[in-house]
């Protein structure tokens, strides 16, 4: 015995502190996790709080993406529906649009006809029996237009429209880019609503890790009472707790992203529905690489700084000052 | 090993809990602290733990004046000193081993190396079969063998006990204080807080009394 504990004063070599620090930071994750697992239904409460928080941005994030990618080919080609009086036959329709396609301002120029009109009008509107009633056909005939000129040089397409409209053979010819404009317009404001919203459930996240983590150092005072008197350092004491705070990030993280990835899953149906009538297909996108792992990471980095304030402001230590 | 400096401890609330103390505790000494309750035994105890700060006068442990340690180093000075308690400060929900481990633990000691060191401290209390249970199903003597573990499993070279025998009695004082005779014979600095004077009086160290935070006696005041 005396000999030893004059080996013991020896301090612990730099390699084996640093063995020991490393060992601690796993043995801190391994117990935390094992902590959060045995009280499966405290742990859940804390985790989902945190992934509701977290998937409504990301959620209204993904609504918005969709949307401006829905958005993105409209912007593209504004274009100008041209619907003919109700005397002009197909014939002379086809050879108006054959005419307009020659003009330098106009890509392309579809004649879409009364009974094409008419079967879509059916299948979509769910009127198709009303129709029935009226005996004969009372859509005019349309011609889907394509101007050259870019979607974002209003003078010029209002202009044209207005040229088309006072064709003798045109009934009134209505423009699609004040409506995209609009709705983009939409889109930015969402944007900012992802920005503002994720900003106020970072925060909620902040608060429900910071609760939780207090929570436990107060259930916890008395075992960090007796590691500072035994002379544990104010980071060993502080570390199972950053990683509880990291692990309740974690896991509100990965549980937010697959509700994301689930609400995705169930829109793509109603999408596909909505898009056949608008003769489209277009394929919901989901988070994305990038923002999945904004959206994990981020709640990572959410979960230690919530703890990590908790700490501060609840791990009074035992001793002077 | 400890030295006090004209140390005076005030608390706001109720006045000086120590006054003007001197006294110097050298290497490998083992030493008695007397006095009624609020004599400022556990006070004295305190400011050597860093627990407290003087208010005025100076503390040294081991050649380390503690008026100038700053806060991030008090863990490196609590290593030096294992600390008792009256109430055990043990947690009931971690095993005998694991209450006896923790200084090591919290030093970054190695699996084997703790486990070994924990057994031997356990067994020089002679607690190893209880090394799997937990505190609280051991009696308040056995609890307390736990807590001197706990204080010596380090090997500190001072180690502070305050009232350590407060709940038992005197057979189970006795042991204790056996105990507290091998951790002398071995070279370590001990202080004792007790009021137990029976106890003490056949006991050939030296007793320091205080009353109401004054000096009043020190039967070997070298």
């Amino acid at each position: 015995m005396p000999k030893r504990r004059r080996q013991s004063r020896v301090g612990l070599t730099l390699g084996r502190r640093f063995d020991a620090w490393l060992e601690h930071h796993g043995q801190s994750a391994l117990t935390t996790i094992d902590q959060l697992l045995r009280a499966p239904l405290a742990t859940s409460l804390t985790v989902m709080a945190i992934a509701i928080a977290l998937a409504l941005p990301a959620t209204l994030h993904v609504l918005t993406e969709n949307l401006r990618l829905l958005g993105g080919g409209w912007q593209q080609s504004a274009a100008i529906s041209l619907f003919l009086g109700p005397d002009v036959d197909e014939a002379q329709a086809a050879e108006l649009a054959a005419r307009l396609r020659s003009r330098p301002e106009i890509a392309t120029a579809q004649v879409i006809s009364r009974s094409e009109g008419l079967a879509e009008f059916r299948e979509y509107s769910g009127l198709g029996g009303a129709l029935e009633q009226l005996g004969e056909n009372p859509l005019p005939v349309v011609l889907a237009i394509d101007p050259t000129i870019p979607a974002d040089d209003e003078p010029a397409l209002s202009q044209l429209a207005a040229g088309l409209e006072a064709l003798p053979q045109s009934d009134f010819a209505r423009l699609d880019t004040q409506w995209s404009r609009r709705f983009h317009g939409i889109v930015d404001l969402l944007h900012n609503g992802v920005l503002l919203l994720g900003g106020v459930l970072g925060l909620a996240v902040l608060l429900v890790v910071g609760n939780t983590v207090r929570l436990e150092i107060e259930n916890r005072r008395g075992e960090i009472e007796v590691m500072d008197l035994v002379g544990a350092t104010g980071a060993f004491i502080r570390r199972p707790f950053l990683y509880n705070g990291a692990w309740y990030g974690l896991l509100g993280g990965i549980v937010a992203w697959l509700l994301v990835a689930v609400l995705v899953a169930l829109m793509q149906t109603p999408v596909d529905r909505l898009a056949a009538m608008y003769f489209t297909d277009f394929d919901v996108v989901g988070l994305g690489a990038r923002a999945s792992l904004l959206l994990i990471g981020g709640a990572l980095g959410l979960g230690v700084l919530g703890s990590w304030i908790a700490v501060g402001q609840h791990l009074r230590r035992v001793g002077p000052d | 090993m400890i030295v006090f400096e004209h140390v005076t401890k005030r608390y706001p609330e109720r006045g000086d809990a120590l006054k003007d103390l001197s006294f110097r505790l050298e290497p490998g000494e083992m030493a008695f602290l007397t006095g009624h309750s609020g004599a400022g035994k556990s006070t004295l105890l305190r400011l050597i733990g860093l627990i407290e700060r003087p208010t005025r006068g100076q503390v040294a442990v081991n050649g380390r004046n503690l008026g100038s340690l700053p806060r991030r180093s008090i863990p490196y000075h609590r290593r030096q000193v294992g600390m008792i308690f009256q109430e055990h400060r043990l947690l009931p929900s971690r095993t005998v081993f694991d209450n006896v481990a923790l200084p090591l633990v919290a030093i970054g000691m190695g699996r084997k190396e703790t486990g070994r060191r924990v057994r031997a401290a356990l067994d020089q209390v002679g607690l190893l079969r209880y090394e799997r249970v937990l505190p609280m199903t051991l009696s308040s003597g056995e609890q307390q063998r736990v807590g001197i573990a706990r204080a010596v499993v380090a090997r500190p070279p001072v180690i502070l006990a305050d009232e350590p025998t407060g709940n038992l009695d005197p057979e189970l004082s006795r042991e204790i204080f056996g105990l507290f005779e091998r951790f002398h014979e071995v070279g370590v600095s001990l202080l004792i807080a007790t009021h137990d004077l029976d106890l003490i009086a056949n006991l050939p160290y030296r007793v320091l009394r205080l009353h109401q935070g004054r000096l009043v006696a020190d039967s070997g005041n070298w």
